[in-house]
């Protein structure tokens, strides 16, 4: 088993550096420029935005910055944006909090629904309430973000005067005031992204269950007399989660990687508002960090997916 | 002539007969803009008054918390480093300068003790330096005086070319020297009628010294402060998140009496401008929202929400089409657009005519920006200044279709205008930007009618205004026939605006493109009326003189204004504001306050 990890592991490190490679040669090649917004100043000198290119490397050939970046990264330096010239680890640290708070929430959100409406879904397939959850799903699937977002928004907020839609990090309210104000702010994102999620997740969820539920040994344990629970949960549940575990470790970097549309219509200082923002002004390093941190955290739960399958079905040795 | 009047006029101002705001009026009638005609007064020996105020609030604090909302929030903190307005904007809630813009162009006193006057001995007669006196007492957010040494440090720290401050263009001609603890003298090489430009407004706050001088030059990014300013602004600083989210508290030594009026202020990035109007406007759950760029019928319909109103600034910034005078379609040495070439359509000045007739000014307010656009003919709209009386403008297909005609464009078979077997098509390119992809579509309605085929282009912006020297698409290399943006007027002032277009600025593969005359136009003319503005020291004749270099231009059809744009902002019914056109919107922070 140990083994196993290392031999993972050791793969892994050619895989990465060559995730690293292409993500830098494509952000190197893609046109634009963080220093942009200065040209149509008048006051500001051209000779300023030369300087500047010149002072942050980016006019050294792509391999020298290629290089440059991977030995700062080896050394635990992840360089600093251009834009704010602040570290790159502090940047990300900073929007971390938010991005897993409400990503998470919304992620717990989604399993609290897809894992019992998909189970009992399966159970009575084609009854009243499988239909109800198919067809609620498939609207839910099929409405982007963005539109229940503002949806929302003008529902709860503008109209009901219910729920604030801007989100802010510094509450001023301490203890239980707190809290309370933490929740109500999040509820919009995080039932925007959790009912987006739940309902793919349920159709997931439900076909998994539908291929075990009429294997033979089901038949089996329902002849020895078990009752309908004990066969669901202990007998289905467990070889049908195979697959859901791995959507959901897959799913899993995205919590880290936050939610770029959601994040930007309810302005929630996360990964994902900090990951475009970065983009659109061409702060590579910002870029760099933030899509190799997430390409790390592909690679580890594809790992952590792959080792949790040996323990939910001990058929599946891990050599 | 008219300087013999200006001259009898200042005379006047000065032993009581005509009264300041008498004159003013009338520079503004004559096409100068107040701050300007301030300026000239304080040269022609009359003290500039500071603007009346109408702060009401009779005791510091007590008004809670500010709630702003900067749909681009603020990315760093020095206002040396700023990349957009919003960094300026956030750092001057802690940084001042010396003084700052009322919304009517009269300077205010911020971090100064005294106007400088030719009367009272500060301003050179000459133009050749200014005196500043500062505020005596007054104390950085760590206790530590503030100084002349921090006034000539900030000079010197910007001048360093290692630093690379995007300031330093108005620095780096001038000496700052210290005379005492209290008295700073700025030196200039040439006579400067501009002369409150250096230390005045948000772009321009003053650093403190001892805080700064370990990080000038190359280790300027390792400022601790850079992320944490200390300043002497009416707000402390509490709390920073690049992009998302700027805090300060009320500064309780802050040095001007009854001020701040608020507790705290919150600065929150972030989003798109609808939805901050919306936030403002509608819901109210923000007190002010930034730039709030967005269709005027929008705008009209949430303001019957009834929290909050839009509020506009008349500035000096320019929407135009720039017409290309070199042949974006051949190459010559490995260069499109060279100055070898001549285009091949615009090179008869009928064409060019023809597209500015063929510009619908008043449906691109009507249709896209409504109260926060005006029409124009100039290109010189301000610094609302000098803008030229002697322009007009017109929309007309029939006219554009007959000086088309006459000039020899006969439509061919497919409808499309041609002359020795050119055809009439353009490629127009602009940023991605909403407004503009709608002018784009009025413009090429009209040519279409008149026969001239339009194909569109839009460009990120990001791409559109990089220096990225292997892009084609950017508007300095100008590989289209005719393109659309603004240069924003970031002072009451054209020099800087206006030598862009010099014939020695022209953008070409040479200089990396980085020359600011991007249309690639000559002409000697405009070069020796620019030249004499800039050695002028008489203000009325120098304003003589930019008003012509504008009328060469419009002679040329360099460019076609399509719309002259004022700033546009959100504010709560309550809150009391105070937005100028000729400068950053907190400019004036410290005056802000909520009608009870």
């Amino acid at each position: 088993m140990s083994q196993y990890v290392l031999r993972r592991l050791l793969i892994a490190i050619p895989s990465l550096l060559g995730i690293s490679v292409v993500l830098f040669v494509v952000l190197a090649l893609a046109p634009g420029d963080p220093f942009s917004e200065l040209a149509t100043n008048p006051n500001v000198p051209p000779e300023v935005q030369a300087a500047l290119r010149a002072k942050f490397g980016l006019d050294d050939p792509i391999h020298l910055r290629y290089l440059h970046w991977l030995n700062a990264m080896l050394h635990g330096d992840w360089g600093f944006s251009f834009v704010s010239r602040m570290n790159v680890d502090a940047l990300i640290l900073q929007r971390l909090p938010a991005t897993l708070y409400v990503i998470g929430s919304a992620q717990i959100l989604a399993l609290l629904i897809a894992i019992p409406v998909g189970v009992y879904a399966a159970t009575k397939p084609y009854s009243l309430f499988d239909q109800i959850a198919n067809t609620l799903a498939f609207v839910g699937f099929s409405l982007p973000t963005f539109f229940t977002g503002i949806l929302f928004i003008l529902i709860f907020s503008v109209t009901l005067d219910w729920l604030p839609f801007v989100y802010t990090t510094d509450i001023k309210a301490t203890g239980i005031h707190w809290v309370l104000e933490m929740i109500r702010q999040a509820i919009m994102p995080v039932a925007v992204l959790g009912l987006f999620q739940a309902a793919s997740m349920t159709r997931f969820v439900r076909s998994a269950m539908l291929d075990v539920i009429r294997l033979d040994y089901v038949t089996t344990a329902r002849a020895k007399g078990l009752g309908q629970a004990t066969v669901i949960v202990k007998h289905v549940m467990r070889n049908a989660m195979i697959p859901v575990v791995t959507l959901i470790a897959l799913q899993m970097p995205a919590v880290f990687g936050g939610a770029i549309v959601t994040e930007q219509i309810f302005r929630i200082p996360g990964i994902g508002s900090l990951l475009i923002s970065s983009i659109l002004s061409n702060d590579t390093p910002v870029v760099m960090a933030v899509t190799f941190v997430f390409a790390c955290l592909v690679v580890l739960f594809n790992l952590i997916a792959d080792v949790l399958y040996g323990w939910l079905d001990p058929r599946i040795s891990l050599r | 002539m008219l300087d013999k009047e200006l001259r009898s006029m200042i005379g006047q101002v000065k032993d009581g007969r005509m009264d300041r705001r008498g004159f003013i009026k009338y520079m503004a009638a004559v096409g100068l803009t107040a701050p300007l005609a301030n300026q000239i007064l304080a040269l022609g020996g009359v003290a500039m008054a500071e603007g009346p105020s109408a702060y009401k609030p009779t005791k510091r604090g007590g008004g809670g918390a500010l709630k702003l909302l900067w749909w681009q929030g603020p990315t760093l903190l020095n206002p040396h480093f700023a990349t957009g307005t919003k960094d300026q904007d956030g750092s001057c809630l802690f940084y001042e300068p010396l003084a700052c813009w009322d919304p009517d162009g009269n300077m205010k006193l911020v971090l100064a003790a005294e106007i400088p006057s030719i009367q009272n001995g500060l301003l050179a007669a000459d133009g050749k330096s200014v005196t500043w006196k500062l505020k005596p007492g007054v104390k950085g957010h760590d206790g530590k005086p503030f100084t002349a040494d921090d006034v000539v440090f900030t000079w010197e720290y910007i001048v360093d070319p290692a630093t690379a401050a995007i300031t330093v263009a108005t620095y780096r001609d001038i000496t700052v020297a210290k005379v005492d603890d209290l008295t700073v003298r700025i030196t200039f090489k040439k006579p400067t009628p501009f002369w409150a430009d250096a230390f005045v407004g948000a772009p321009n706050t003053i650093i403190p010294k001892h805080l700064f001088a370990d990080y000038k030059g190359s280790k300027s990014r390792e400022a601790p402060t850079n992320l944490a300013p200390v300043g002497t602004g009416p707000y402390k600083f509490v709390e920073f998140k690049p992009g998302d989210l700027v805090r300060g508290q009320l500064n309780p030594d802050y040095h001007m009496p009854n001020r701040p009026y608020f507790d705290s202020v919150e600065m929150k990035g972030g989003g798109d401008a609808v939805s901050a109007a919306r936030a403002v406007i509608q819901t109210g759950e923000y007190d002010f929202g930034w730039n709030i760029q967005v269709e005027d019928d929008v705008l009209l319909r949430l303001e019957k929400g009834g929290k909050g109103k839009t509020i506009y600034a008349v500035g000096g910034d320019t929407e135009f089409i720039a017409l290309n005078f070199t042949d974006p379609n051949t190459e010559v040495d490995g260069e499109r657009s060279s100055m070898k070439t001549k285009h091949p359509l615009f090179s008869d000045p009928a064409v060019r005519k023809a597209l500015s007739l063929l510009v619908d000014r008043e449906s691109v307010k009507k249709a896209i920006y409504g109260r926060a656009g005006r029409t124009t003919a100039n290109f010189l709209n301000g610094p609302e200044k000098f803008v030229s009386k002697n322009t007009s403008w017109e929309f007309s297909v029939e006219k554009a279709s007959k000086i088309l005609d006459d000039a020899g464009w006969k439509p061919g078979a497919d409808g499309i205008r041609e002359k020795d077997g050119k055809k009439l098509k353009l490629l127009y390119q602009t940023s991605i930007n909403g407004p503009r992809q709608k002018t784009q579509a009025i413009v090429k309605q009209a040519c279409q009618k008149a026969g001239i085929d339009v194909e569109l282009k839009s460009v990120v912006a990001s791409v559109f205004f990089s220096s990225d020297v292997a892009n084609p698409d950017t508007y300095a290399k100008f590989y289209a026939d005719m393109e659309m943006f603004q240069i924003p007027l970031s002072q009451p002032d054209p020099s800087q605006h206006m030598r862009r277009y010099l014939s020695t600025n022209v953008a070409t593969k040479e200089n990396k493109w980085q020359g600011t005359n991007f249309p690639r136009w000559i002409k000697k003319d405009y070069d020796a009326v620019i030249e004499a503005a800039e050695s002028e020291m008489d203000p009325l004749k120098r304003a003589a003189h930019y008003i012509k270099a504008n009328d060469l231009m419009y002679q040329d059809t360099v460019f076609i204004p399509v719309q002259h744009r004022l700033k546009v902002e959100a504010a709560a019914n309550n809150l009391r504001p105070i937005i100028s056109g000729w400068a950053n919107e907190t400019d004036n922070l410290h005056d802000w306050y909520r009608e009870e």
